[in-house]
């Protein structure tokens, strides 16, 4: 108890100097290196996994900052991630004259077209949910999650009557398969593609938090949800946008696993929920930080673990949560509140 | 006498009264009325799943936290008595040691997965416990020396309750063999779990969950330890799932991961228990006997009306798709929140209702959500 209160104090004086968590992701990384043995290899495999970070942190920053603004969890997330996915699939089928070409533009174009029609409408899916589920249990957190496990019961359900039941094969665009070679090193390319994305996301919403009004609401409204409204705000309207954006990056983040995976079937969003509640446990409940790390870090260990012990590859992670929680209880930046 | 053997916890319901009179003795007189394979398998089930459902229920409706790992203990106590009984023959004494084995392990890992997130917030506990959940799925499918993996394992029964053994040709008018002693044996196991759980959360250690599910501030500043007290209502759980998955492998006398681990059965352990009524142990006998009973009867129907669904023009495709059985999670799932939404009780709150409105109502164990109205409308 006495080391979480220096903690907490060292927060208050120095809400900016908190590097240590920022380390760990290159710990990993290099501690991995010797047990992998080979260069290229590991070359090969951090290139994956920070694609893989990259891709959860999209997928799992809407659940966190939507848990962050309204103590909201939404467990019905998952859905939003495998509807992404379907979507990615059923806009590239009709995009073919982009996508067979041999030209990365038009290669490149259509992955974007798809992107923003899946955001689109897994926001307005993301919309309607938050009306009809989450609305009507502001505050109760038991029945919060029951409400949303019976919203992914649905949503999983609605999503295999649409598309089917049986896995769906994702095809990349013509010019974004295969690999470069760095040395000895493979990396494919869409890695390099879903890192750019990762960091353009990431620099967009450090945008949005640091320059912009709505986002320094949200940041307060995390901080302090009565002292904003006080001032005549309404959060709500604030937490129906960041749902929706939630929602929507949830949509990217599925189109980017989906891409990533290349096979998918209904049960994907689920099964990345297991890997992302890892991440917000890790990083701390509500915090964008620490979904940042929290996703590299889940992503370095899930990735060298399925190298080394395949079969302990989620364990791995369990215990690397046990960790983090032995080190710090709140995650790696604690959103201090409540 | 019944006030003390149901811990003065009566149904205070006429209707929920006969419902659990007519559960009670259905179970108790299938084999006679109802000699089929299929009806006994049935009936079993509903056996163990009121255990399941009820030792859940410790820890939903009375403790106010939900935990998605429940299927880990319940896989714990099948794998225990499945891997026991195939490595050290089919004796009493291996069962014994599986099920021992079984209960230290997941007291074990109950305590830790609850010492870990229930001292930081009970919101944790969900996530973590689906974390764990879905990582011992894959080690239960993923270890096939010991688990048997995707196929898992068949066990020969004990001899004294082998369906071989019979003990008389004419009993009462069906035959006494291995089976049916096993199913008494299951029953009466079931009804004595339960009446155990019911002890439990009405002792003073039950109240002191409730009072941290009502309000948890107030329970602690009243000086109760309310992590001490959450951790050992969810080993308490987690001891009775165990035993609940013991009898399921001793009745099929197989255990896969479809049967105990799967996320399927997470799923319908919360239907069950949110559909029979949380907070109170006699939703988890409703619950589980109305949804195995459709699960096993009423997917037919939703056969039939897919197929007379897909003649109709236009529309038909779809609707037969929504209507196919496979669909049954879908219509399940909205229910389920249906009756989050508008019957939050479940069916013994519905049953009670009408007892409710009397003046000297709920002096206890008042559902959750009768009580979160009470706590509402001061």
């Amino acid at each position: 108890m006495n080391a979480h209160t220096v903690i907490a104090d060292n927060h208050i004086a120095h809400p900016r100097r908190d590097i240590v968590p920022l380390l760990l992701p290159p710990l990993v990384a290099l501690l991995a290196l010797p047990m992998v043995g080979s260069f290229g290899t590991w070359v090969t495999l951090t290139a994956t996994a920070l694609a893989m970070g990259m891709i959860i942190f999209v997928a799992a920053s809407g659940l966190t900052l939507v848990f962050g603004l309204m103590d909201v969890i939404n467990f019905a997330h998952g859905v939003f991630l495998s509807m992404g996915a379907f979507l990615a699939i059923s806009t590239l089928a009709l995009l073919t004259d982009w996508t067979a070409v041999d030209s990365l533009w038009r290669n490149v174009a259509a992955l974007c077209v798809t992107a923003i029609v899946a955001m689109c409408i897994v926001g307005v899916v993301g919309l309607l949910y938050e009306r009809i589920f989450v609305r009507p249990v502001y505050g109760d957190h038991l029945k919060q999650i029951l409400i949303t496990m019976g919203g992914m019961i649905i949503g999983e359900e609605l999503i295999k009557v649409v598309w089917g039941i049986q896995t769906l094969s994702l095809r990349m665009p013509a010019t974004l398969q295969g690999f470069f070679m760095v040395g000895d090193a493979a990396i494919e390319k869409y890695r390099i593609l879903a890192i750019v994305v990762g960091l353009l996301v990431l620099a967009g919403m450090k945008w949005l938090f640091d320059y912009t009004k709505i986002g320094l609401l949200i940041r307060a409204g995390v901080q302090n949800r009565e002292m904003v409204e006080s001032l005549g705000y309404r959060v709500r309207h604030l937490f129906i946008f960041v749902f929706v954006a939630g929602a929507a990056l949830g949509g990217l983040g599925g189109v980017l696993w989906g891409l990533f995976q290349q096979n998918i079937s209904a049960h994907m969003g689920t099964q990345l929920m297991e890997l992302i509640f890892i991440v917000v446990i890790v990083g701390g409940l509500g915090s964008i930080g620490g979904c940042f790390i929290g996703s590299l870090l889940v992503a370095l260990v899930f990735t060298y673990a399925g190298f080394l012990v395949p079969k302990l590859a989620l364990v791995s992670n369990l215990l690397l949560a046990l960790l983090i929680l032995i080190w710090r209880a709140q995650g790696l930046y604690p959103v201090a509140k409540r | 006498m019944i006030r003390n053997i149901l811990s003065n916890d009566l149904p205070r319901s006429r209707p929920l009264t006969a419902v659990l009179l007519v559960i009670l003795i259905g179970l108790l007189v299938t084999p006679f009325i109802a000699p089929g394979v299929r009806s006994l398998d049935v009936a079993a089930k509903i056996c163990i799943f009121i255990v399941l459902i009820a030792s859940y229920d410790l820890v939903l409706g009375y403790t106010g936290i939900v935990s998605f790992g429940h299927t880990v203990f319940f896989g714990l106590g099948a794998y225990g008595v499945t891997i026991a009984l195939t490595r050290l023959g089919s004796t009493w004494s291996a069962l014994a040691v599986g099920i021992c084995i079984a209960l230290i392990l997941s007291l074990m890992l109950a305590f830790v997965v609850a010492l870990f997130s229930l001292r930081i917030r009970a919101i944790f506990y969900a996530m973590i416990t689906l974390v764990v959940a879905s990582a011992f799925s894959v080690l239960a499918s993923q270890l096939f020396e010991l688990t048997g993996g995707e196929d898992g394992l068949t066990i020969r029964a004990i001899p004294a309750l082998s369906p071989g053994t019979v003990y008389s040709e004419s009993f009462l008018g069906v035959t006494l063999d291995g089976r049916l002693v096993t199913y008494y044996l299951v029953f009466s196991i079931c009804v004595l779990l339960f009446l155990i759980l019911l002890r439990i959360v009405n002792s003073p250690f039950g109240r002191v969950l409730q009072a941290i599910r009502e309000n948890d501030f107030r329970a602690s500043a009243l000086g109760y330890q309310t992590v001490i007290y959450r951790t050992l209502s969810s080993m308490i759980s987690a001891f009775f799932a165990t035993l609940a998955g013991a009898l399921l492998a001793l009745w099929l006398r197989y255990n896969g991961p479809d049967t105990s681990v799967s996320f399927t059965i997470m799923v319908d352990i919360l239907l069950m228990a949110v559909i029979g009524g949380i907070g109170t142990m006699y939703g988890a006998v409703v619950g589980p006997t109305l949804l195995i009973l459709a699960q096993s009867y009423l997917q037919d129907l939703m056969h039939w009306a897919s197929l007379s669904a897909s003649g109709i023009p236009i529309v038909g495709n779809f609707l037969a798709a929504l209507l196919s059985p496979d669909r049954w999670l879908l219509w399940l799932g909205v229910l389920f929140v249906l009756s989050i939404y508008y019957f939050p009780s479940g069916i013994v709150g519905q049953l009670r209702r009408r007892v409710q409105r009397q003046p000297e109502s709920g002096r206890s164990g008042r559902t959750y959500v009768e009580c979160a109205r009470g706590e509402q409308a001061r």
